[in-house]
């Protein structure tokens, strides 16, 4: 099911009576989810990402704004007609009942044409816990089960009842490192298998990155940019978006341009044709360094770790304080005992913005 | 599950009027209980500045006084010496409190800090105390404090209930959320039990004491059973037993407005302590206060 | 941490003494007052041991109506009050508007003198030679006969009994109730409504269970300050309660100890010990009960 946001706005009422102005957590949203995609809502914590889910799902109402499900326009439908299935950050798993019990609870509710035999409930409920493989668990209670498991029979659960929509709040972040790697791409599986359309929400720019079809990059409300990860990360459309998708995070560096030039302190470090004159912010993709003892720019080497394929460059640029982190390939050769190291760089790895808006500055390479 | 455009605004329609029923209904039922629970308080206050002819010529009574007095107040104070039972309840309530408060800090204090032979066996004889209803021990605290000679006199009304193992309980139980290190490092800096008690631990858990005093001073204003056990001479009689004595024997049995007054009266104090501290009331009752 | 055997004892000094005194002796000297047959309040003298308390008291035409009464008012207010309390408290956190007023009011009843307000009840209820009191005048309203509540038939005494003793233990169980649905973690909520659950499958597949710890603790507690009624009656009925037929078994307690019928600490100390083993009983039923069916 496609799922279209139009002008889509939620302002929450201020909690101080005094201030009129409430608290815009979705801000004219208008994106076109197309059928079957795994979308990832990526943005730091407390820019609405999670309201514009619950948006998605009913459980709020829009201030403005439509919501639309294929052709049909659901923003003022209450959320038990609207058929998403929301797995919850915590699970939200009923405690009291089994795996089998939790799974089942949302068929017991079917009435009319879509009531299910008991047979046939079994059936979905065991085809459900297959998928997402926990067939053999079905009788244990969430609080016998690992928070791995518990999130796959909260999958179950929402995807059992065969929803147009599948909606994840956080799904990751309550799970320990190895495990949230492993349920990632269980995600992803069962979102293949399934096909259903699925949205979710994340803070975590890898994981958003990892999996997802599309990204949709927002803060404070407001969506930066939308597109697929590579794209996004390789074309960011502001600083927000540069700064916030990459690990390691992109060195930013206080830059000029002139002449379509771009001076760093005094240094002349990269041609820059068609970008306009004035100061700007420079980003550098860590990966976009390379090591050239006759390379424009030239740093104070702090030190190297090495990881192995890739050594990682800790430097400092005399006009910033900034800590440049430039990944290289470990057979490139640094002279560890030398204080200075040299880097040249790749052009499509910088990217400008202007220092005021944030906007980017493009220029031909 | 796929939304059908046809019943869409079918759905709407039903799913909102579905909500406004429900809606009215719970509305409903909570403003009926609400009349409920304040009607009594509506009528005795009419009742209070009703005149003694006008309440009693109502053979249907009237939902309003007609001409409103003050009289009943002033022969609720004057007639019978409802003016003394507060002041004994006052008293009762403010010793009884003060007392208790003292008793079961240092109580608590020595269960939640100190490490002393015996400690633990002496708090497992106190929980199971708590089990122990009032009815059962009463019988024979009226028989000591009858040979002891302190009936009717403010020592017999209070002895028995200057300690609460369940205020120990509740008490020992906030002490000891207080983390060790900071006893610790009390003790390096050379501080006594007595001052760190009295400087830390107190002032830390002061929301708690502050609760366990609002719900001592709810039972003692209200308690009843004991003081009519423990007096019957009306110099010492409490706001509850006044009450019951002025049903029965004062003011003359159908003098019904100026019963009215002394009632509001004493209710009085307590509704205004509820209303100033609701929040703490409310949160220290659902902490395990229940009456007695 | 270094003992300070001397110290701890002596900051549990006080406490110590006062239960002792007036908690763990009176519990010793209760048992053996019910064993003391004759028992003589004004010599202190008895003639020897035995039951005979025990089955005085239990023949005892009074103690059989207490205990008929006990258990009446008990079977009466526990199961109402509890469920009205539910009821009540499930309305009042589905609502936003005039939370907080109703949550006020509500609790009022439990910061009131129960023997003061239940005089306003004996006066809205009663029937007297200049008026047949409010409650007669909206039964008349409504086409039925005015009755008196207070001095009249055993059931309507009853009714009212029952009626402001609900009134009194309201506030305490909606209190706990409210904040015991309050802690509910709203996602389960959130997940039942995506799902389309109907509000009585909410409230019987998710609501009740995850609040049953709560329901089955008001329930015992219930069942315990039930049994343990008397200042109720006494506000309604005035202190002869054995005269109105509305005693209660703590009632006759004090009745037995002191009082007009009283002298008697022998009697009451066996009529309390009944209580206390009936007591007893039923919150062991209950506690295994609510074993059984708590669900998590």
């Amino acid at each position: 099911m496609k799922v279209v946001l139009k002008d889509l706005t939620k302002i929450f009422p201020s909690r101080n009576k005094k201030e009129k102005q409430g608290v815009t957590a979705v801000d004219h949203f208008n994106i076109e989810i197309p059928d079957g995609k795994l979308v990832g809502l990526l943005g730091p914590s407390g820019c609405g990402k999670s309201t514009a889910l619950n948006l998605i799902s009913g459980l709020e109402t829009p201030t403005e704004g439509k919501i639309f499900f294929g052709d049909v326009d659901v923003t003022d439908l209450p959320p038990e007609n609207r058929g998403v299935g929301l797995v919850f950050q915590n699970y939200a798993l009923y405690p009291h009942m089994t795996v089998r019990q939790n799974i089942m609870f949302p068929l017991e509710n079917l009435k009319g044409d879509a009531k299910l035999s008991k047979e046939q409930m079994e059936e979905r409920v065991q085809q459900a816990a297959d998928l997402v493989q926990i067939g053999t668990l079905m009788e244990r209670k969430p609080a016998e089960m690992s928070g791995g498991q518990q999130q796959r029979v909260a999958i179950a659960r929402a995807i059992v009842k065969y929803p147009d929509v599948l909606l994840l709040d956080e799904p990751l972040s309550n799970l320990d490192a190895r495990l949230r790697l492993q349920t990632r791409e269980e995600i992803r599986r069962i979102q293949r298998e399934t096909g259903i359309t699925t949205i979710f929400v994340t803070h975590d720019q890898e994981e958003a990155m990892s999996i997802s079809d599309f990204i949709i990059v927002m803060r404070s409300g407001r969506i930066h940019q939308v597109g697929k990860p590579q794209n996004v990360y390789d074309d960011p459309v502001d600083l927000f978006v540069a700064t916030f998708l990459g690990t390691p995070q992109i060195n930013v560096f206080e830059g000029e341009v002139k002449d379509e030039k771009l001076f760093i302190g005094d240094a002349e470090i990269l041609d820059v044709k068609g970008a306009r004159n004035g100061k700007v912010w420079a980003c550098i993709r860590p990966e976009g360094f390379i090591p050239d003892p006759k390379g424009p720019l030239v740093c104070h080497l702090n030190g190297v770790e090495v990881m192995g394929r890739d050594s990682s460059v800790v430097a400092t640029h005399p006009a910033d304080t900034a800590i440049i982190r430039a990944i290289v390939s470990s057979e490139s050769e640094i002279d560890k005992a030398l204080d200075t190291v040299s880097f040249s760089l790749k052009p499509y790895k910088v990217h400008l913005f202007d220092r005021e808006t944030e906007e980017r500055i493009r220029f031909d390479y | 599950m796929s939304v059908k455009n046809t019943d869409l605004e079918k759905i709407k329609k039903t799913s909102a009027r579905r909500e406004a029923i429900v809606k009215t209904f719970t509305y409903l039922l909570l403003t009926v209980w609400a009349v409920m629970v304040l009607f009594p308080f509506y009528w005795m206050l009419l009742t209070s500045i009703k005149s003694y002819g006008s309440y009693n010529s109502e053979w249907i009574p009237k939902f309003y006084a007609t001409n409103p007095t003050l009289d009943n107040y002033r022969s609720a104070f004057t007639a019978v010496p409802l003016g003394k039972y507060i002041l004994n309840t006052v008293v009762f309530t403010l010793t009884t409190t003060t007392l208790m408060i003292g008793v079961i800090i240092f109580a608590a204090f020595a269960f939640s800090r100190l490490q002393f032979k015996g400690r633990d066996l002496v708090f497992t004889g106190f929980l199971a105390l708590m089990m122990i209803p009032n009815e059962l021990v009463i019988i024979t605290n009226f028989q000591t404090i009858t040979n002891l000679g302190l009936r009717n006199t403010f020592t017999g009304l209070i002895l028995p209930s200057v300690t609460s193992v369940f205020y120990i309980y509740l008490l020992k139980e906030n002490f000891e959320q207080i983390p060790d290190s900071l006893y610790m490092a009390a003790k390096v800096d050379g501080t006594s039990d007595i001052k760190y008690l009295f400087k830390v631990m107190l002032p830390i858990c002061r929301p708690t004491i502050v609760t366990i005093i609002i719900l001592k001073v709810i039972e003692c204003w209200n308690s009843y059973v004991w003081p009519r056990l423990i007096t019957d001479d009306s110099a010492y009689f409490l706001v509850s037993n006044g009450i019951q004595e002025i049903r029965e024997n004062g003011l003359g049995r159908e003098n019904i407005p100026a019963m009215m007054a002394a009632v509001v009266v004493i209710s009085v104090p307590l509704i205004v302590l509820f209303l100033i501290f609701r929040d703490k009331i409310m949160a220290g009752v659902s902490r395990g206060g229940t009456k007695g | 941490m270094k003992k300070n055997n001397l110290k701890g004892w002596l900051y549990l000094l006080p406490a110590l003494l006062f239960l002792g005194a007036f908690m763990v002796y009176p519990l010793i000297d209760v048992l053996i007052y019910s064993i003391e047959e004759g028992y003589n309040s004004a010599s202190q003298t008895f003639f020897g041991y035995g039951l005979y308390n025990y089955s005085y008291v239990l023949h005892d035409p009074y103690f059989l109506q207490a205990i008929n009464n006990t258990f009446i008012l008990v079977a009466i207010t526990v199961p109402i009050s509890t469920g009205f309390a539910l009821l009540i408290s499930l309305a009042l956190n589905s609502i936003q508007k005039l939370k907080d007023f109703f949550q006020t009011v509500y609790f009022l009843p439990y910061v009131t003198n129960t023997l003061a307000v239940g005089l306003v009840f004996m006066i809205l209820f009663k029937k007297t030679p200049y008026s047949e009191g409010l409650v007669n005048l909206l039964i008349s309203w409504f086409g039925g006969r005015s009755v008196d509540f207070i001095d009249g038939p055993y059931w309507a005494k009853m009714f009212v009994l029952c009626f402001y003793t609900i009134w009194v233990v309201l506030p305490f169980k909606v209190l706990i109730l409210t904040s015991a649905l309050a802690s509910v973690n709203q996602d389960y909520y959130k997940v039942a409504k995506l799902d389309a659950t109907p509000r009585w499958r909410v409230f019987t597949r998710i609501t009740l269970p995850m609040i049953s710890p709560m329901i089955f603790y008001l329930v015992i507690t219930g069942f315990i300050g039930a049994f343990k009624a008397y200042s109720d009656a006494v506000a309604l009925f005035g202190t002869d309660l054995n005269g109105a037929g509305m005693n209660t078994i703590v009632g006759y307690v004090y009745d037995m100890l002191y009082g007009n019928s009283g002298g008697y600490p022998s009697y009451a100390s066996a009529a309390a010990l009944i209580l206390f083993a009936i007591v007893l009983t039923i919150t062991c039923i209950n506690l295994m009960v609510s074993h059984d069916n708590v669900q998590y």
